[in-house]
């Protein structure tokens, strides 16, 4: 056993007395393993491995319980002791990565810090020592990038510099703490791949903290699933989702979107697909759509000539990375922005014969509606839900808000106790469905839902899509469902179009798309995501624990 | 920390009144705060009504005494008894500053909410105007515009407002820009809000709460501006009384060590401005709705 | 040229148009006044004669905007009018007293800096600590202390209690003679002329000034010092660094002081504001003769010429302050350098 954790129990003082953050774990990583700890936000994986390298905030102490590293006993160590254990024989890496570099420092400076610190460079031999871990980690012309500035570099190289940093005094253990969240999807994949080749290469033990169980799959050795602070199970890949045995990892696995899976197999235990709807005529059409922002030499075009229909009673999955132009495509449908030329028409009728600054009076404003990402960013945080709710309800419709209101919640299972309640006082999901009911408050044709399950953990999320599944069959209404995740585009949605750099690049049904893409972006942006296991054995997975077997 | 679908399902909801008196009950700081502020507003408004001698009246035999028990502050060069001239001072400096901020928040935040929703020409012309007046240090801008327009308590005020207004425009601007593009604003949008009703319902009352902590620091230091004036001389003059002033003539009587007329308005000055300090903290968690449990 | 003289130079650019606009206020409070601007200029006790003089020399007469061209060109060769009470030119008066004022406000801004600075950041590094709790009384009580307030308590304790400070009557007791104009600040003219008692004598009378306008920001300065330091203590990067195992040390000053002290330069405009007004509340409870008493003094008697030029005069001052602080930004925050 490398590294030993015994009983961990991890306390924090807080306002509302001690608080029990992580109890009773224990686990190991052997020499060589990738260790996987998968769990929902609030699961305590984050401060379990805090906990290892002792770097808990202030309030937090380990209350009880060893952790011994390769023999020695890192509970009993003194600060001192420590630091010097950090970076030289344990390291990590954090997410966010350009907030996890010092805004001012030169990134190659930022290296040779560490590599001074633990004796690894004089002041002499530091730059070019430096200049050899930013090669490592596959950097494109380190040389240049030594003097730049964190600001200068994009979230992928920010977190590749990360990863030098934490490698730079070549530690036997590296942890990982949700290392790819917030980067695109085609940089996670180019990241989580150089982090697995280096862990092989140099035999370093590692530990993947995610939320994201189809990412520990395929990077992981063996998974250890926590929730609420406690363990629930623990095993290989491949008999975790073949056999779980416990309920919440069933759960989990369940949620997680995957091949041969539909909507309501994504919850536990799994209820019937709501149908999907009768499509009809065309809805809305996109006619040559362009949206340019500033002029002359700094003109930014964000959406370069797109066109596309949705039909009445159809879901159209809009698919793209951060910065394809898919936001601002769904602004100027939704009416909140004007386009700089092209067509909009909803049943026939152009859309743009009415400024954006204007239509908010207009009596098509009620037929267009979204839902939004966040729903904690998108509730008024003085509004109670039943005022955010019952806003639209007194300005678009002639309807009496009580009623109403009642209606709505009852239609998308929020409790009618909560409508008096603070956003804040009330969880992820619940904000989700209030933001749902907000949406659907006018009546709605078309309903634009922009990364609604992006923030929700992966249960919620499972919860949520059946929810706006059966809301789709009972109210024939349209969606445009914009995102990221190509899983879960597929449960939901007839047709897909992708888009990179403000054009289309692919469109078509749902299952040619996902099982033969043409283009070859959509085949990288497939490639990237990363598949969970259906119940029998993946033969990407066999490969790469063979690959993994060669290396040692 | 975990996201139970039932959060905070077992607490009750407190009305607006149950959730000051939790907030005071937590910080005992801002409950001192508001003690000092309702005893300055009270004596304010009864200002005549509790002073023991006439604020004017001089009387040559008392000149000069030390506090006593007939004099609690002690008398003033003329045998005025400063505890009543103090008294009578809180009512002036309070009218002062209140109107004044009141005016520079009015103004300064319809300017700051405009240029910071709407942006463009109009941000730019307000910045302009705005920066114009802060590139002035704020006193010394003060002092010109009363000299300029008059010695008169009227042109305390207008001077006042007019040093205070960029922080209001300021603060505004940011707090829109802010929420400009927020979730909400644009779901308002979506529910038919226009933009001016986007701004004034939706955005503004969001902006509120870390306005409400810059009143209440303006108004100590619009106090202390007051007071400065005064003290060099502008605004009010002899015999109204009035903090500054009355530290301006005491302070010629504190190196032969008669320290009582110059220390008694100095330091009712100073706890109403420690006051309001204090005030702007409590204030916010008032106001800010994350803070109701 | 490279881009930093490039970003410097915008930055110079950029502080015309504050100078224009300070310029037009100046116009605009010395003619565009309620009643007859001429007879302010002439002053409480004119003829009618002397205030016709004025009227044509100021050229009222005249539409406004060739006033404000006379008004510019004035200002350009140095003309600021003439003070009521003395007869000279007023731009002489203050670049006469100037030094004076400098000497107390660089002073306190050491003075000030120097507790201000080490107390925020202790406190930040220490939180909880008795540090940080005399940190935040000295903060809460900072902001409410009227400065003529602390200035008098001052000299009530120090000069009359405990007999320590010098009578407040100015730059140097009349037992010494003022030494020899380099810089114009007495303590190093002084030093710089080999006088040591002199040296002290000056030293002695500033104290009590310099203390009085360092008390005065020393609150601001201290809570933003606390608040840059916390924030940047509990940043992302600091969590790197120290899990990378570097020492507390550098941690804390190499890393995260760094970070702290860029917000810290941007309150410094704000705080040299306030000293800036501040100065002239010290300078009449001290009797220092700077440009802030010359300002107080015209004030009494309604020498309006005088008034004005001081206004105008710190308001350039402050201008080129806050140029110097925009500079010293840019150099510092590599972030800034792109533009």
């Amino acid at each position: 056993m490398f590294l030993d954790v015994e009983n961990l129990n991890v306390t924090f003082k807080t306002r509302r007395g001690l608080v029990s953050a992580v109890r009773d774990v224990s686990f190991t990583v052997e020499k060589g393993e990738t260790l996987g700890i998968v769990g929902e936000s609030g699961s305590g994986k984050s401060v379990s491995s805090y906990a290892i390298m002792r770097i808990l905030d202030r309030n937090g102490r380990i209350a009880n319980g060893r952790v011994s590293f390769d023999g020695m006993d890192l509970t009993a160590f003194s600060s001192r002791e420590m630091r010097e254990l950090r970076g030289r024989e344990i390291s990590m890496v954090f997410q966010n990565p350009r907030a996890a570099l010092n805004p001012i420092r030169k990134v190659g400076h930022q290296i040779e810090d560490v590599l001074r610190r633990h004796a690894r460079a004089t002041k002499y031999t530091a730059r070019k020592e430096a200049i050899k871990a930013l090669e490592a980690v596959r950097i494109s012309d380190p040389e240049k990038r030594y003097d730049a500035y964190p600001f200068e570099l994009s979230g992928g190289m920010c977190q590749r510099i990360v990863i030098a940093i934490a490698l730079a005094c070549d530690p036997r253990l590296l942890i990982a703490d949700e290392p790819t969240t917030g980067l695109d999807v085609t940089t996670q994949k180019v990241v989580m791949d150089l982090l697995a080749e280096l862990t092989t290469r140099r035999g370093m033990s590692s530990i993947l903290i995610t939320h994201d169980l189809g990412l520990a799959a395929e990077y992981c050795d063996r998974i250890v699933v926590m929730k609420d602070g406690e363990i629930v199970e623990q095993g290989k890949p491949d008999a975790l989702f073949a056999r779980p045995a416990n309920v919440y990892t069933r759960r989990l696995i369940s949620a997680t979107p995957r091949p041969g899976a539909e909507i309501g197999d994504l919850v536990d235990p799994p209820v019937a697909s709501p149908p999907r709807p009768e499509l009809g005529a065309p809805l809305l059409q996109v006619k040559k759509l362009c949206k340019v922002f500033g002029h002359g030499d700094d003109a930014v075009t964000a959406v370069d000539d797109i066109s596309f229909d949705i039909r009445e009673g159809e879901t159209l999955g809009l698919v793209g990375e951060s910065g394809c132009g898919k936001s601002t495509t769904s602004s100027m449908i939704m009416r909140l922005m004007d386009p700089t030329s092209g067509e909009i028409l909803l049943d026939g009728k152009p859309m743009t014969d009415v400024p954006a600054a204007k239509f908010a009076r207009e009596p098509r404003r009620a037929s267009l509606q979204m839902v939004f990402q966040d729903a904690t960013d998108s509730i008024n945080p003085r509004f109670t839900a039943r005022q955010a709710i019952a806003d639209p309800i007194r300005r678009l419709t002639d309807e009496s808000p009580k009623g109403r209101v009642e209606e709505l919640a009852t239609q998308v299972g929020l409790p009618l106790t909560l409508l008096d309640r603070f956003p804040h006082q009330l969880s992820g999901g619940q904000k989700a469905r209030v933001g749902i009911a907000r949406a659907l408050a006018s009546r709605p044709k078309l309903l634009i839902l922009d990364e609604p399950t992006a923030a929700l953990d992966v249960s919620i999320q499972a919860v949520v899509l059946n929810l706006l599944a059966e809301l789709r069959a009972s109210l024939g209404v349209s969606y445009l469902f914009v995102s990221h995740d190509l899983h879960v585009v597929r449960l939901l949605c007839d047709r897909i179009i992708v888009m990179r750099k403000g054009r289309i690049v692919e469109e078509g049904v749902t299952a040619s798309i996902m099982d033969n893409p043409t283009d070859d972006y959509t085949k990288t942006l497939l490639a990237a995501t990363p598949m969970a296991p259906s119940a029998e054995r993946d033969g990407a997975d066999t490969a790469m624990q063979v690959e993994r077997a060669i290396a040692e | 920390m975990a996201l139970a679908e039932n959060t905070n399902a077992d607490k009750g909801q407190r009305g607006f009144g149950g959730h000051v008196l939790y907030v005071l009950s937590e910080n005992p700081i801002t409950a001192v705060a508001f003690g000092l502020f309702a005893l300055i507003v009270i004596v304010a408004i009864l200002g005549p009504l509790i002073t023991p001698y006439d604020p004017l009246e001089s009387n040559a035999a008392r000149a000069l005494q030390p506090p006593n028990a007939d004099h609690w502050f002690g008398t003033d060069s003329v045998g005025r008894d400063v505890f009543s001239r103090v008294i009578i001072a809180t009512r002036l400096d309070m009218m002062i500053s209140v109107a004044a901020v009141a005016l520079s928040f009015v103004v300064g935040s319809i300017v700051g909410s405009i240029a910071g929703y709407w942006g463009g020409w109009m941000d730019a012309v307000t910045g302009r105007f705005v920066d114009t007046i802060m590139a002035f240090p704020l006193f010394v801008l003060a002092m010109g515009i009363v000299a300029a327009m008059g010695n008169t308590v009227e042109n305390i005020i207008y001077a006042t407002a007019i040093i205070n207004l960029p922080f209001y425009a300021r603060v505004a601007r940011a707090e829109v820009r802010i929420r400009r593009e927020a979730g909400f604003a644009q779901a308002a949008r979506l529910a038919g809000n226009t933009d001016i009703q986007v701004l004034a319902l939706h955005i503004f009352p969001n902006a509120l709460p870390p306005m409400m902590v810059q009143i209440s620091l303006n108004m100590g230091w619009a106090i202390l501006n007051a007071a400065g004036l005064s003290f060099i001389g502008l605004g009010v003059r002899p015999p109204t009384a009035e903090w500054g002033i009355m530290v301006a003539e005491g302070a010629n009587f504190v190196v032969s060590g008669e320290w009582w007329l110059a220390f008694f308005p100095g330091l009712a000055l100073m706890i109403a401005v420690f006051a309001f300090n204090l005030l702007g903290d409590g204030l916010r968690d008032i106001v800010d709705p994350r803070q109701r449990t | 040229m490279n881009p930093r003289t490039k970003l410097i130079l915008f930055r110079v650019l950029q502080a015309i148009p504050a100078l224009a606009g300070v310029i037009l206020v100046s116009f605009i409070l010395t003619r565009m006044l309620p009643g007859d601007p001429a007879a302010y200029f002439a002053g409480p006790a004119a003829t009618p004669e002397s205030i016709a003089e004025i009227r044509a020399a100021m050229g009222l007469d005249r539409s406004l905007p060739v006033q404000f061209l006379h008004y510019v060109l004035d200002l350009f060769s140095g003309d600021l009018g003439n003070s009521l009470s003395t007869g000279q030119p007023v731009l002489e008066e203050l670049a006469r007293r100037l030094p004076a004022s400098l000497e107390l406000t660089f002073t306190a801004l050491l003075l000030s800096c120097g507790i201000a600075l080490p107390l925020g950041i202790a406190a930040a590094v220490n939180q909880g600590s008795w540090i940080d709790h005399v940190c935040r009384a000295v903060v809460t009580a900072g902001v409410s202390l009227p400065t003529f307030f602390t200035g008098i308590v001052l000299v009530y304790v120090f000069y009359y209690l405990l007999g320590w400070a010098p009578s407040p009557l100015g730059r140097l007791d009349f037992v010494y003679l003022s030494p020899p104009d380099v810089t114009g600040f007495y303590v190093i003219d002084a030093l710089l002329d080999g006088d040591m008692e002199t040296a002290w004598g000056a030293a002695r009378q500033l104290i009590l000034p310099a203390t009085t306008l360092a008390l005065f920001t020393l609150a601001p300065l201290a809570r933003m010092a606390r608040a840059s330091m916390l924030q940047a203590l509990s940043s992302d990067y600091i969590r790197t660094a120290r899990a990378a195992g570097l020492r507390e040390g550098q941690v804390i000053f190499g890393y995260a002081f760094q970070n702290a002290m860029l917000p810290v330069v941007t309150t410094l405009g704000m705080v040299f504001s306030f000293m800036l007004g501040a100065n002239v509340l010290v300078e009449k409870v001290f009797a220092w003769p700077g440009i802030g008493s010359y300002a107080v003094e015209a004030l009494v008697v309604s020498d309006y010429a005088a008034v004005q030029g001081f206004v105008l005069a710190m308001a350039i001052l402050f201008v080129l302050l806050n140029l110097v602080i925009d500079i010293l930004y840019t150099v510092v925050d590599p972030r800034t350098r792109e533009g």
